[in-house]
This record gives structure tokens, C-alpha cells and sequence, in this order.
């Protein structure tokens, strides 16, 4: 069962769109302020790259009840120009030497699972979920 | 999970004994606090929540604006946790290639491995250490069935990994070259040609070639740019430069290379080295290469490998333990 709303990511405002319904979401769950602040810096992240790299995208949020055990999930899509190495953006140390923030490794921490796709010329779609302790 | 529990109840005890006297003590207790939150990676955004939460309910009348502010801060502290927790695993990562590093070297130990030859009326020693983990220093003996006695000492331009894969190169292009008795010179040129086609043309190797004949105790030699050794004359008990003149293996592929020889009497000594031991750093610059002859003779009484050993610590110490380049150095001694 799922209930998802979603933000168009087309500038800088959307991000900000972005995190406040991943929280309004993360909060009505009952995740506590740390986790709630680590699902939208997430989110954070993944609107930032749509916003700087594909130019537009979107952010869908979704409450997901697993077994009885709720969790949010993020689901970030653009039709951009995608990621040709994806090993490389998932490695440690890559975009954050350029003060570009937490990236991809940051965001795949943050939350509990984390899912990649992405091909040159298509897009990207990455889906990041967090499930409530 | 149990360190997290006890974690709130901790907390709240330091925090408590602190608004009470503001002391000294209650800010070291923090300081050993952090430790362990460190150790049981409790990120910062979180201590920045518990501190809240606890402010909260030990002080109930605080302002609103000032526990709000604490959201502010915890958003703020999420990057840092983030770099920290970054760091933490580039951290593991390094250690990884560390370990691997450390087998490669001993892999190039195996393969550039020689054993110093015995040879009646001739006392060898020598030293090879490198800067990092693997050396770009590379030495040979060879004793062949006339008990000629080969030695070569080569250097790559450069130091670490590429020096060292390169090296592994020139051992087996030594190795190839069917006979010693070609000459030192005959030998750099085969070697400089196949340098020249099968290295990176950005490195370059010196090498010194030399051929000893315990029967004549002629010793023949070629040098291909390397850094010029020493020979002490026993009669004279002098230190003279061993010049030999020649390019750089790598550079041109026709270069010609010059035999030298020289007649070596009893006591005498031929000292080979590589630049890593004239280019010794220390505070006040570059040793002079006086300075290493002096440490040469103060054991010259010695065999010697304990002279190599020793002028190695010397050196060693003299740079604060903190090798700049690879250091190798070969002592061949004729028995009086």
C-alpha cells in the first residue's frame, strides 16, 4: 500500500518544496527529529543533483507499511543526461572533494536502502527508503 | 544498542553537573564523553538532538526561540556527520591499500630478489631501502663460471609504484641477455634498447654496470648517467670519484657506452650508490659527498656489509628517520 505526492524539481524553490513534504511525511510516520533531518537531507541532495545536473525531475514521496512497519520512501526521476559511471559517483571522497556536498554515497547512508539507475542519454532514477525503528 | 541506552542517562548526568558548578572536571568528563560516542560512532546531529530533548525536559520554562534554535543546529551538524562518517570509511579504505601495498612490496622483494655472491678475496655488502614501500632502487650480482663477479645498480627516475613495476622490467631484461662477458658496455646498450622500446618514454633508468675478475682483480665497468660511486685507494687511503661517462638508458636508442677499467689492489674498495645516499637531506641541505665518504671511512676497519649497515643508520638518523628517496649502496672490498 502506498500514498505518494510528488514535487516537480525545476529550481533552486523546488528543493526547498521537497523537503518540506518529505518531513510533513517523515513526521506524521513519528520519526524523530534526527531521522527527519536526515530523510530531508537526503532529499536535499537528490532534488540538488536534479536541479544542477538533469535540469528538471521529479521528487515522489511515498509512506510504505511493510509487515506492519511504516517507512518513507524517495523516489528521485529526471531525464537528464543520466550517469555513464556509476561506480565512480557512488565511491567515496568523489563529489564531495568539489564541495558539492554529501552526494550520492552521502545520501545511500543516510537512509536505509538505496537504489540506482541510470543511463546515458535516458535519465536517472534513484530510490532511497527509510524504515521507521 | 546498549551504548546508545546508557548514552541518554550519561548525557544528562554530565549535562546536570555542569549547569550546576560550571567546572573544569564536568568539561573533561564531556571531553572523555565524546570519545566514546566517537568510538561507538554516534554521529554529531544526534548528540545535538539528545542535547535538546534533555534541555527540554530538565528545563521546561526555556524559552521557545532558544530550543528551537537547536533544529537550526542539528541541521547544520548533518553535513559534518556526514563528512565525518565519510571519512571514517576513506579511512578503512586506506588501510585496505596500505595492506596491499605491503604485499606487493614483498612480491618485488621476491622477484628482484639476489643473493650477494661469495667470492675468496672479495668482501661484499649492500644496502637497499626504500623511501616508501616499494623500491625504484634495483641491485644484481651475478657470479658467472669464471667466478666473475657482475654488479649493477639502477635507479628509475622516479619512485613508488611505476619505479618499481619498471624495475621488474630491467631484472628481466638483464636476465635475457645471454653473456656477461659482452662487456659492461655491450650490456647498457642491449639494455638501453629494450629501456627505450618498452618503458613509458617519460622514465628514465640510471644504471652502473661493472665486471669484476677475481683473477686479474681487473674491474671493468660502464655507467649509463648514474650517480658516480667512490674508490678508495688503500695504498693512498684516498676516496676518488669512479667516473664513468653515459646517457640514460631510455633516452636514445643507438647510445654507445664507454668500458672503463680499473686495477684494483688489496684493500682497496669499490663503493656504489644510488642517489638517494649523496641526495641525504637534511636541515641545512644536501649532504656534500665529503660528508658521506667521511662516514664511510669511520668504519672503514669494518667487513663490509657492516660499513653499508651502518653508514645507512648514520644517514639515516642524520634525516630524522624520514627517507626522501630510495637508498641503496654496495661496498666491494678486496681482502688484504
Amino acid at each position: 500500500m502506498s500514498i505518494q505526492s510528488c514535487v516537480t524539481i525545476i529550481n533552486e524553490w523546488d528543493i526547498v518544496a521537497a523537503r518540506q513534504l518529505g518531513r510533513n511525511v517523515a513526521k506524521e510516520l513519528g520519526f524523530g527529529t534526527v531521522d527527519q533531518a536526515r530523510i530531508t537531507t537526503a532529499i536535499s541532495e537528490l532534488a540538488r543533483n536534479i536541479y544542477l545536473y538533469a535540469g528538471k525531475g521529479q521528487i515522489c514521496i511515498d509512506k510504505l507499511y511493510e509487515g506492519g512497519k511504516p517507512g518513507v520512501r524517495i523516489n528521485a526521476i529526471d531525464n537528464g543526461p543520466g550517469i555513464s559511471d556509476i561506480r565512480q559517483v557512488m565511491e567515496d571522497g568523489y563529489s564531495t572533494s568539489g564541495g558539492l556536498g554529501a552526494g550520492l554515497p552521502g545520501v545511500k547512508r543516510l537512509m536505509d536502502q538505496f537504489v540506482i539507475e541510470s543511463n546515458p542519454e535516458e535519465g536517472t532514477q534513484i530510490t532511497a527508503t527509510k524504515w521507521l525503528r | 544498542m546498549d551504548f546508545r541506552e546508557g548514552m541518554e542517562h550519561k548525557y544528562r548526568e554530565l549535562l546536570e553537573n555542569y549547569i550546576k558548578d560550571q567546572s573544569e572536571q564536568a568539561l573533561y568528563a564531556g571531553q572523555k564523553f565524546s570519545r566514546k560516542t566517537i568510538e561507538h560512532k554516534i554521529s554529531p546531529e544526534e548528540i545535538v538532538s539528545l542535547h535538546k530533548s534533555l534541555l527540554v525536559e530538565m528545563h521546561p520554562e526555556l524559552p521557545k526561540d532558544v530550543i528551537d534554535s537547536f533544529d537550526l543546529l542539528l541541521e547544520v551538524m548533518m553535513g559534518y556527520g556526514l563528512t565525518y562518517r565519510e571519512n571514517e570509511s576513506l579511512r578503512s579504505k586506506q588501510a585496505e591499500l596500505r595492506s596491499e601495498m605491503e604485499i606487493a612490496a614483498n612480491v618485488q622483494q621476491t622477484l628482484l630478489g639476489t643473493t650477494i655472491p661469495e667470492v675468496d678475496g672479495l668482501d661484499i655488502g649492500a644496502i637497499s631501502v626504500p623511501a616508501r614501500h616499494m623500491n625504484g632502487d634495483y641491485y644484481h650480482f651475478v657470479q658467472d663460471e669464471n667466478n666473475c663477479i657482475s654488479v649493477a645498480i639502477a635507479d628509475v627516475i622516479g619512485k613508488g609504484i611505476p619505479a618499481a613495476l619498471c624495475m621488474s622490467m630491467i631484472k628481466y631484461a638483464m636476465e635475457s641477455i645471454p653473456e656477461n662477458r659482452l662487456g659492461p658496455g655491450s650490456i647498457l646498450e642491449n639494455l638501453n634498447r629494450i629501456v627505450e622500446q618498452n618503458v613509458d618514454p617519460s622514465m628514465f633508468i640510471t644504471m652502473f654496470y661493472g665486471l669484476y675478475n677475481p683473477e686479474t682483480n681487473i674491474l671493468s665497468y660502464a655507467s649509463a648517467g648514474h650517480e658516480p660511486g667512490f674508490y678508495y685507494n688503500a695504498a693512498e687511503k684516498s676516496y676518488a670519484e669512479l667516473k664513468a661517462k653515459g646517457l640514460l638508458l631510455g633516452i636514445e636508442k643507438k647510445t654507445k657506452y664507454m668500458n672503463y677499467e680499473k686495477q684494483v689492489s688489496p684493500g682497496d674498495m669499490v663503493i656504489l650508490l644510488s642517489d638517494g645516499v649523496t641526495e641525504c637531506r637534511t636541515d641545512e641541505g644536501f649532504i656534500e659527498r665529503e660528508t658521506l665518504v667521511g662516514y664511510i671511512d669511520k668504519y672503514i676497519h669494518l667487513s663490509a656489509q657492516e660499513i653499508v649497515n651502518k653508514v645507512f643508520k648514520d644517514l639515516e638518523k642524520l634525516q630524522n628517520f624520514q627517507l626522501r628517496d630510495d637508498f641503496t649502496l654496495i661496498i666491494l672490498k678486496r681482502k688484504v
